[in-house]
């Protein structure tokens, strides 16, 4: 599990939309850094968000430097049937952080 | 001849009670959440956008975490630390039996690794020390801040009282020069805050990240261009000790929010 | 007995002429129109995001606070007026800075799963600029919102620099 924080929900009726929030630890390096004696430090982002619920990817986000460190996004989504949200984030090196919460629909 | 003394004795009050006035009244105490903008006090009161909770949910995950050697857990000795934890850090730094001096929390935690889990103490200001040191100050959130009554520690918060008031660095300023003299105006674009411990380890937007009172103390050093104490030097516990006693009564905020 | 002129460092005459071309360059520098320093400029950046469509103003709001005490950590929230359904919703959202290093900030891919075309994010702001916010619609039209701040900086920080 990613050291991320996920806000869902644990119920909602179906047809509600549900606020989700998700919130990962990264530092988000821009690659316009100085670090000691005038090197860059180089660029490490993560550069995609999304979320996949029942069945399908239901929201994505692609993430630039200008995203702060720590990038928080919050979003809303129908809720349409009982399972696990699925969270992944995926940075410059192709490396994906998951991370998921069930909901109950009724 | 005795109302003479008696004019001594009224001038020997009230020069008393100027000297005295120099600092914070009771009443006018206030927590640097307050100089911040609705929006930096919007991400610091909402657990689920807070970053430092990023810090809190590590510490969570090492405190029970068994250690190498002893391969004992914080949670081995200490159990729930929302039990066993509740207003410690509302009440450091503690005096240390060990090395006959305060104690930080921080300090503390290495000490615990070393004698009780025999592992290897963590870098100062490194992710797993401030998220352990995060974790544990967080469980004593909305306490007020209430000093430990032990008179061993007098001397020592005395020295750091001392600290507070003299004047460092190019720019010869004093910490009370800014924070017990001019708090509320700005210095730059920024309202000057009365300095209070009683949010930290927290995250510093200008970090990017979670910091302990030291680094933020050594960054206040650098602002004044004064060669700034390393990570670990009495001199910060000791001005920690003060401070915690000059925040007497604010309620925690571990882990807040400052810009 | 030491020539004085020769012991000081400008004295020598190739100095003096490297001292000169030097203050040249940095005059022509200075002068470079502002395209020349390498990022596309915000209506460049929008452009890119439409494929040159026109952006109509309108039917999305940009939350932005007006005054940031560190550019480290702004939040942001953007708002599409859109049904969500399948037949009318919003595709994307786009938002583009006028003066970091690059123009992109962030592309959200929403549908009509969303329900609500509301999304927020914290961003970076390296100094006082223009915000901009662009939805694309299911029909293909563009819509935008632009908002400004005024960003500061806190007192006493770690970097001298």
């Amino acid at each position: 599990m990613a050291r991320a924080l996920i806000n869902v929900p644990k119920t909602a009726r179906r047809g509600e939309i549900v606020e989700i929030r998700a919130m990962i630890a990264h530092p988000m390096e821009t690659g316009y850094r100085m670090g000691t004696n005038g090197a860059n430090i180089p660029r490490d982002i993560i550069r995609r968000f999304a979320c996949a619920y029942d069945g399908e990817e239901v929201f994505s986000a692609d993430l630039f430097p200008a995203v702060s460190a720590n990038p928080f996004i919050a979003f809303t989504l129908v809720a349409t049937a009982s399972g696990t949200i699925t969270f992944a984030w995926t940075d410059d090196s192709g490396e994906t952080q998951t991370a998921s919460a069930d909901i109950t629909v009724s | 001849m005795r109302a003479l003394w008696g004019l001594a004795g009224i001038a020997a009050v009230i020069g008393c009670s100027i000297v005295a006035a120099v600092g914070l009244e009771n009443g006018e105490k206030r927590s640097g959440f307050d100089f911040m903008t609705p929006e930096t006090q919007a991400l610091q009161a909402d657990d689920t956008s807070n970053p430092g909770m990023l810090w809190v949910l590590q510490g969570e995950q090492l405190w029970q975490q068994p250690e190498d050697s002893a391969n004992i857990a914080c949670a081995g000795c200490h159990g729930d630390a929302a039990q066993t934890m509740r207003g410690v850090a509302a009440r450091y730094p503690a005096f240390d039996e060990a090395t006959r001096r305060p104690i930080d929390l921080a300090g503390r935690i290495n000490s615990c690794r070393g004698v009780k889990q025999q592992a290897e103490p963590m870098a100062p200001d490194s992710d797993e020390l401030l998220a352990l040191t995060t974790y544990v100050a967080h469980q004593s959130r909305g306490m007020p801040i209430t000093p430990a009554a032990d008179s061993r520690l007098e001397p020592f918060r005395d020295k750091g009282r001392r600290l507070f008031q003299s004047r460092i660095g190019q720019l010869d300023l004093s910490c009370a020069a800014c924070h017990d003299d001019n708090w509320g105006r700005r210095l730059g674009g920024s309202v000057i805050p009365q300095a209070h411990p009683n949010g930290y380890p927290l995250y510093r937007l200008e970090w990017q990240g979670v910091g302990s009172l030291q680094r933020r103390l050594r960054n206040c050093m650098i602002g004044v261009r004064a060669e700034p104490f390393a990570f670990g030097a009495p001199e910060f516990v000791d001005l920690e000790l003060y401070l915690m006693e000059r925040a007497r009564g604010l309620p925690m905020e571990t882990p807040a929010v400052r810009p | 007995m030491d020539d004085p002129r020769r012991s000081h460092p400008l004295s020598f005459p190739v100095r003096r002429r490297q001292v000169l071309a030097a203050g040249l360059a940095g005059l022509v520098m200075i002068s470079l129109p502002r395209r020349a320093l390498a990022r596309p400029s915000l209506e460049e950046a929008i452009k890119t995001f439409t494929g040159g469509a026109g952006v109509l103003d309108g039917r999305v709001r940009l939350e932005l606070p007006p005054l940031v005490e560190n550019g480290n950590a702004v939040g942001i929230s953007v708002t599409a007026e859109s049904p969500m359904t399948t037949a009318d919703h919003v595709r994307r959202i786009g938002v583009f800075n006028e003066k970091n290093p690059e123009a992109n900030v962030v592309v959200f891919h929403l549908g009509p799963r969303s329900g609500r075309a509301e999304v927020s994010t914290r961003i970076r702001l390296a100094t006082s600029q223009v915000i901009v916010a662009v939805a694309q619609m299911s029909d293909g039209s563009f819509w935008s919102s632009r908002a400004s701040a005024i960003v500061t900086l806190a007192a006493c920080i770690e970097d001298l620099s």
